[in-house]
C-alpha cells in the first residue's frame, strides 16, 4: 500500500468497503454503461445485503452510477438526485453461492439493450469486477483496462495486440473468454500506462468487423 | 515501499538521511512519483483531515445509535477541568467528532480506516493547539503525518490494517500507533523515540477485538476512537522521557499479525461477538432491522 493509501482514501463515511468501495462499483457499472442510466436494478449480495442501510451502501452504490466520486458529499442525498433526474433505481437481495461477501449485481437496462455486471469490494475501498455480461473477468482497477467484445474467431487477440504495440503500450495481463466456438467472446487487457485519455482506444487501429465493441476503464485517480 | 523499521533504520544511516527524508525517497522509488509530489500529497490530506475536524458533529445526519458524544465532551472541556488535561481531552473531543462525522456519511481521511479515522485528526491538532502553531510551522505537521503513515505502511506490509483481518487492534490499534509516532516527531524529531513510542501503543493494545453492535461503525468504534488518543499521547510521553520497549517494533508487528489471525472470526467485524451478541447489543440491532432492513 502507497502512503496515499495508508492515509486515505478521502471518503465519504462511515465504511471504506461498504460506502467509499460501493461508490467506484457504481462508478464502473456507468463507465461500462457508456451513457446516463435511467434504469437499474441492484442485487445485494452477503453483507451488502444485510448491512447496507447502515452504512449507505444504497446511498453509495446509486452515487457510484451518477457519477458521483467516493468523496462527494453529494453521495448523501444521491437517492434523491436519481429521482430527479429521472433515474429508476430499485434494490433487491440475493444469495448467490460462492459469492463475495461483499458483492452487487447491477443489471442496466434501456428501451434497446441491458447490461449486467458483479463487482466486490474487497477491502479499504479496492473492488473488483467479477462479471460482465455473464462473462468471468478480474478487473481491479489498478491499470488502465480494455475490453473488448467480439466473436470468438481468428485474428482478434493479434490485431489487437499489435494495435496496443504500436502505440508503445505494453499489456501486464490478458485474458479472453468465450461463450463457445464461434460465439460470443471476452478479451480483458491490462496495460502499463501513467496516460488515461479515452483517445488511447479510438485511436487504435483495429478492423471493425473483428470486435462489436471495445471499452477503455481509466484507472479513477483521486 | 517500507517493510520494517530495521529496513528504514539500515536506508537512513547508509544515505545520511533523517526518517521523513528517508520514508519519502523509499516512497518516491516504489510509486514513480517524486518526493515533492509526495509531500505535497500528504500535505493535502492534512488540509482534508482539518476540514474534517471543522464540521459540527451531527450536522451530516444523524448517528443511528450514539448519542452527539463530542458535543457533551466539548462542554464540558470549556466548562470545566478535565481530569485528563488539555490535550487529551481537546484530542479525544475532535477525534469523537470526526468518528461521528464518519457513522453520518460525512467526507473524511480513513487514516489508516474509515472506522478508526477520529484518532490522528484529534492527535494532530490538539497538539497543533497545545504548541500554538503558526502558519509558517505547519511543515512539522505534514511531517508528523509522514512519519504515522509509515508506522501505518510497515503494519499494512508486515501484518494488516483491516478489521476483518486482524482485529480492532489492526485499525484503531494501528491509527494509535501511528498517531503517537507523529507526536514523537513534532516534539523531538528522535526517529528510535517514534518507534518505540508506536511499540509501546500496539504492545498496549494488543489483540483488541473488532465487535461492532449491528455491524455500524458506532459502538464501539466512536468512543474507542475518543478513548485510544489518551495512549498515543502517553505512550508518545513515555517514549520521550526515555522508556524503550524491551521488544523491538517489527517483532512487536509479527506478534499483531498472529495474534489477529488467532482472533476467531466471531470477532472481526462480522457483528457475531462480544460487544455486538450482548442483550443490549442484540436488542439494538433487532430495532435497526425492523426499522431499515430491505
Amino acid at each position: 500500500m502507497s502512503l496515499l493509501e495508508i492515509i486515505g482514501p478521502v471518503m465519504i463515511g462511515p465504511s471504506s468497503s461498504h460506502t467509499a468501495g460501493a461508490v467506484r462499483l457504481g462508478n464502473i457499472a456507468r463507465r461500462l454503461w457508456g451513457k446516463e442510466v435511467t434504469d437499474v436494478t441492484i442485487y445485494l449480495r452477503g453483507s451488502f445485503a444485510s448491512t447496507y442501510w447502515g452504512h449507505g451502501t444504497d446511498k453509495a452504490l446509486v452515487g457510484g452510477l451518477l457519477g458521483l466520486k467516493p468523496d462527494d458529499s453529494r453521495i448523501r442525498e444521491s437517492l434523491a438526485l436519481a429521482h430527479r433526474a429521472n433515474v429508476n433505481y430499485k434494490f433487491e437481495k440475493e444469495t448467490i453461492d460462492g459469492a463475495h461477501p461483499n458483492s452487487v449485481r447491477f443489471v442496466i437496462k434501456s428501451e434497446e439493450k441491458n447490461m449486467e455486471m458483479v463487482g466486490a469490494s474487497i477491502g479499504g475501498g479496492a473492488i473488483q469486477i467479477q462479471e460482465i455480461e455473464g462473462f468471468p473477468v478480474e478487473i481491479d482497477g489498478d491499470l488502465p483496462a480494455f475490453i473488448i467484445f467480439h466473436q470468438d474467431k481468428k485474428g482478434v487477440v493479434a490485431s489487437i495486440a499489435t494495435a496496443l504495440f504500436q502505440k508503445n503500450l505494453n499489456i501486464a495481463e490478458m485474458k479472453l473468454k468465450r461463450k463457445s466456438r464461434g460465439k460470443d467472446a471476452i478479451l480483458v487487457i491490462e496495460v502499463d500506462s501513467q496516460e488515461n485519455q479515452d483517445d488511447i482506444f479510438n485511436n487504435l487501429e483495429i478492423s471493425k468487423n473483428l470486435y462489436s465493441k471495445i471499452i477503455f476503464l481509466p484507472v479513477e485517480r483521486e | 515501499m517500507i517493510n520494517s523499521f530495521n529496513e528504514i533504520k539500515l536506508y537512513m544511516k547508509e544515505n545520511g538521511l533523517n526518517l521523513v527524508e528517508a520514508v519519502l525517497e523509499l516512497e518516491a522509488s516504489s510509486s514513480g512519483c517524486s518526493c515533492d509530489e509526495i509531500y505535497n500529497s500528504m500535505s493535502n490530506r492534512l488540509a482534508d483531515m482539518r476540514k474534517s475536524t471543522k464540521e459540527i458533529p451531527g450536522s451530516t445526519g444523524k448517528t443511528k445509535i450514539v448519542e452527539n458524544d463530542a458535543i457533551k465532551m466539548r462542554k464540558y472541556r470549556l466548562e470545566k477541568n478535565p481530569l485528563s488535561g488539555d490535550i487529551i481531552s481537546r484530542a479525544s473531543e475532535i477525534s469523537l467528532s470526526v468518528s461521528m462525522l464518519n457513522a453520518t456519511m460525512g467526507r473524511i481521511v480513513a487514516a489508516p480506516t474509515a472506522g478508526s479515522c477520529g484518532i490522528l485528526p484529534g492527535l494532530l491538532f490538539a497538539w497543533e493547539e497545545k504548541r500554538n502553531i503558526h502558519d509558517d510551522k505547519k511543515k512539522i505537521m505534514v511531517e508528523g503525518l509522514i512519519v504515522a503513515a509509515c508506522i501505518g505502511q510497515i503494519i499494512a506490509n508486515k501484518a494488516t490494517l483491516a478489521g476483518s483481518e486482524g482485529g480492532c487492534q489492526a485499525e484503531c490499534g494501528s491509527a494509535t500507533a501511528m498517531g503517537s509516532a507523529a507526536l514523537v516527531w513534532m516534539e523531538c524529531r528522535d526517529p528510535h523515540k517514534c518507534f518505540e513510542a508506536a511499540s509501546i501503543c500496539l504492545k498496549s493494545i494488543m489483540g483488541l477485538v473488532c465487535d461492532p453492535v449491528a455491524g455500524l461503525v458506532e459502538v464501539p468504534c466512536i468512543k474507542r476512537n475518543g478513548t485510544l488518543v489518551s495512549m498515543a499521547v502517553l505512550s508518545a510521553d513515555m517514549a520521550i522521557s526515555g522508556v524503550k520497549s524491551i521488544i523491538p517494533f517489527d517483532e512487536i508487528v509479527d506478534a499483531m499479525y498472529l495474534v489477529g489471525k488467532a482472533i476467531p472470526s466471531t470477532l472481526k467485524e462480522t457483528g457475531e461477538g462480544g460487544l455486538a451478541i450482548t442483550p443490549t447489543g442484540l436488542s439494538i440491532q433487532d430495532r435497526l432491522k425492523k426499522e431499515y432492513a430491505l
